[in-house]
């Protein structure tokens, strides 16, 4: 058996029962020699991806390809830097206990079995593994009252949701008789020959997985567990598990199902063009920036989507893309909210930025770099992420789905310039707390990748065309 | 014969108690006809040849959660009678969507058809010669090794996470010391009075103070 496959996964769990034990074990504070095993052990699983091989292992239920090394590596990225993030912002609110970077590790080695799965079962457990992970984390500030909402509100639908996608799953077998990705595939090559009750099943898994990435009719969570969370929970949500819960999408949506174009494609179509819509619009009356953010990426996730539901390989290779970039970007703009503190008290609202630039030029310069690019201005990294995916739904035919997305992002670049316009423009306030090291350093090192993106975006195509031939192979 | 008649019996009291969880008015007895509907499906596992199931339903299910269950009833201060309030302001929409879900399903599953092999693979739950129990075992350690482990890092997440959001550390609260107390001699706990017959509690001056009253309970973070 072809175990060394998972190695990776099984080094980040051995290395989360080693923190777990070196905690119990230490008496008094370990957080910070904790998060820094985390970290190597994210440096470490991300060089055994890179170095162990491709296949298919565990009896056909794990599978490892240029695909899963693209988003595993974009996963131990937006994770990695979401630790950091949480180094001195869990300090000062309380919150720095040895279980934070733990229940991180466990969270991510759910995610990467997400990206392997090549079977129903593993799709499930690799979903709930980072699932639960996230709803701790999400309630991690148990006395601030907020938090625990958001906690429970995310585990409530989030279970919900996690019935439904097993309802499909079960509709699936019952319909084909195999949890199989391959062994789906193969049953399922002739469109017409499916049963109704098999397309209710992968409609049901559809609704599951698309309530993980938060596209609009399944986005009610968003909102609230974006506010309540811990900042630098906040930060990863927005990265690792929405690349995760993607890559699944696209894995399952493309290997298994891929015959089925037909009976997923305008469900697709509908739940991006809604995403879009929504994000572009509730954005706009927003006062608390925690909560533009959700709304903000709830319309990113619309535009990726415009990628899978062409369902060729330049439209998962623009989905992939359109991931990079949003993690890196998303990641940096996390990084100036945590550092958007006033004598230690985290503030959270969007006119706490006036006239940043007079008070903090370079915190202003990092945080307008992420709106322009968030908005899709030229130059900068989210603009590739956009065009890609444009690109593909033109050439797909898809063009009334291009032109929406262009004209959402049109309507959203009001409220990203509008940031860009108070921290430029309005009188300044009260300067912030100095920042943490740790915090500059993320801020500055995402904000070189988006800037400079276009100067070197060969590479990152590049990955991102083998990994989605590898689906369509 | 003597199986058939074990399986219909068993079944409807099974359906009947099934029906009885739902329907009574006291929690506890839900939980007592749960803990019964378990029983009954354990002996149904047992004739269709699953004996381990059936033992593991009766361990894990009767043993472990349910009792669980009749503990979160009796402990938790839950008014039911409030808690169906609501019932039949909602019956109306919630019937109707229910109504909707379910001729939708009639539909969906209208079109189900048998593989043909499906009642020979029914029959041949186990491969011969092998126990059920190692049957299973052998899947779940080869086949499954994979999802198997998942699965348990997935309880030890859940284990650490219900730890993170509950366990505090409490100046107040009372740890057993096991050197403090074997350490103990009489002489520091026992004190031998002569008691003069006929005289008061008072007089001989045994009586000591009052232990000294705990410290109002303070919370604190565990680990910081």
């Amino acid at each position: 058996m072809n175990w060394v496959l998972a190695l990776p996964e099984i080094v980040l769990s051995l290395v989360a029962m080693v923190i777990l034990i070196f905690g119990v074990l230490r008496q008094d504070d370990s957080f910070f020699l904790s998060s820094m095993f985390a970290l190597g052990g994210f440096l470490l699983a991300a060089l055994l991806v890179l170095t162990t091989g491709s296949g298919i292992g565990y009896h056909g239920q794990f599978v490892a390809d240029a695909f899963s090394s693209l988003v595993k590596i974009l996963i131990l990225a937006g994770a990695g830097l979401s630790l950091i993030l949480s180094l001195d912002y869990n300090r000062h609110n309380h919150i720095a206990r040895f279980e934070f970077p733990v229940l991180m590790l466990l969270s991510v080695t759910g995610m990467m079995v997400m990206a392997s799965a090549s079977n129903l079962m593993t799709l499930y457990l690799g979903l709930e593994l980072q699932s639960l992970g996230l709803y701790v984390l999400a309630a991690f500030a148990r006395d601030d009252l907020r938090s625990s909402e958001a906690g429970l509100k995310y585990f409530v639908l989030s279970a919900l949701a996690s019935g439904l996608l097993l309802y499909g799953v079960s509709l699936v077998y019952g319909f084909s008789g195999t949890m199989d990705f391959a062994a789906l595939a193969r049953t399922l090559t002739i469109p017409q020959s499916a049963s109704p009750g098999l397309i209710v099943g992968i409609v049901f898994v559809l609704v599951g997985l698309a309530f993980k990435i938060s596209a609009v009719p399944f986005h009610m969570w968003t909102p609230d567990v974006y506010e309540g969370a811990p900042t630098p929970v906040t930060a990863f949500f927005s990265t690792a598990p929405k690349v995760a819960a993607f890559a699944l999408l696209l894995r399952t949506m493309a290997t298994p199902f891929g015959h089925q174009l037909i009976a997923w494609q305008t469900l697709i179509i509908i739940v991006s063009v809604a995403s879009m819509i929504l994000g572009a619009l509730a954005a706009i009356g927003q006062s608390n920036i925690k909560r533009l953010m959700a709304y903000s990426s709830i319309g990113h996730m619309g535009y990726a989507l415009i990628g899978l539901a062409v369902g060729t390989p330049e439209g998962v290779r623009g989905v992939l893309i359109y991931l990079i970039v949003y993690v890196f970007m998303s990641a940096g703009t996390f990084a100036c909210i945590i550092a958007m503190q006033r004598r230690g008290r985290p503030l959270e609202l969007i006119t706490d930025l006036n006239g940043l630039s007079a008070t903090d030029p370079a915190l202003a310069l990092a945080m307008a770099i992420f709106m322009f690019s968030m908005a899709g201005v030229p130059p900068l990294a989210g603009f590739f992420g956009k065009l890609y995916v444009f690109l593909a739904a033109v050439q797909g035919g898809l063009w009334t789905l291009a032109v929406i997305g262009v004209l959402t992002s049109v309507v959203g670049s009001y409220y990203y310039l509008r940031i860009v316009k108070l921290m430029y423009f309005d009188a300044p306030e009260e300067p912030f707390d100095p920042r943490p090291t740790a915090l500059s350093f993320v801020a500055g090192a995402t904000g070189l990748f988006t800037a400079f993106f276009f100067v070197f975006p060969a590479p990152f195509v590049g990955a991102a065309q083998a990994a989605a031939k590898v689906l369509f192979g | 014969m003597i199986a058939n008649i074990a399986f219909y019996v068993c079944s409807i009291i099974l359906l009947a108690s099934a029906a009885l969880v739902v329907s009574s008015r006291n929690p506890v007895h839900s939980v007592l006809f749960l803990i019964l509907s378990f029983f009954n499906a354990a002996v149904l596992f047992l004739i269709a040849g699953a004996e381990f199931l059936a033992l593991i339903l009766v361990i894990v299910y009767v043993g472990a959660v349910a009792v669980l269950f009749l503990f979160v009833v009796m402990m938790l201060d839950i008014d039911f009678a409030e808690l169906r309030s609501g019932f039949q302001r909602y019956l109306p929409v919630g019937a109707t969507v229910g109504a909707v879900l379910f001729v939708e399903l009639v539909f969906v599953l209208g079109g189900w058809e048998f593989a043909p092999q499906a009642p020979v693979l029914r029959f041949s739950p186990a491969p011969a010669n092998v126990s059920n129990t190692a049957a299973l075992g052998r899947l779940l350690y080869t086949d499954y090794i994979f999802l198997f482990q998942a699965a348990g890092i997935l309880l030890l997440v859940a284990m650490i996470g219900a730890i993170v959001l509950t366990l505090r550390d409490r100046k107040t609260s009372r740890h057993q010391s096991i050197r403090a107390q074997t350490d103990r001699t009489v002489a520091e706990t026992l004190e031998l009075v002569t008691v003069t017959v006929g005289a008061g509690v008072k007089e001989i001056g045994i009586l000591r103070p009052k232990p000294v009253d705990p410290e109002p309970v303070e919370e604190v973070h565990h680990g910081n």
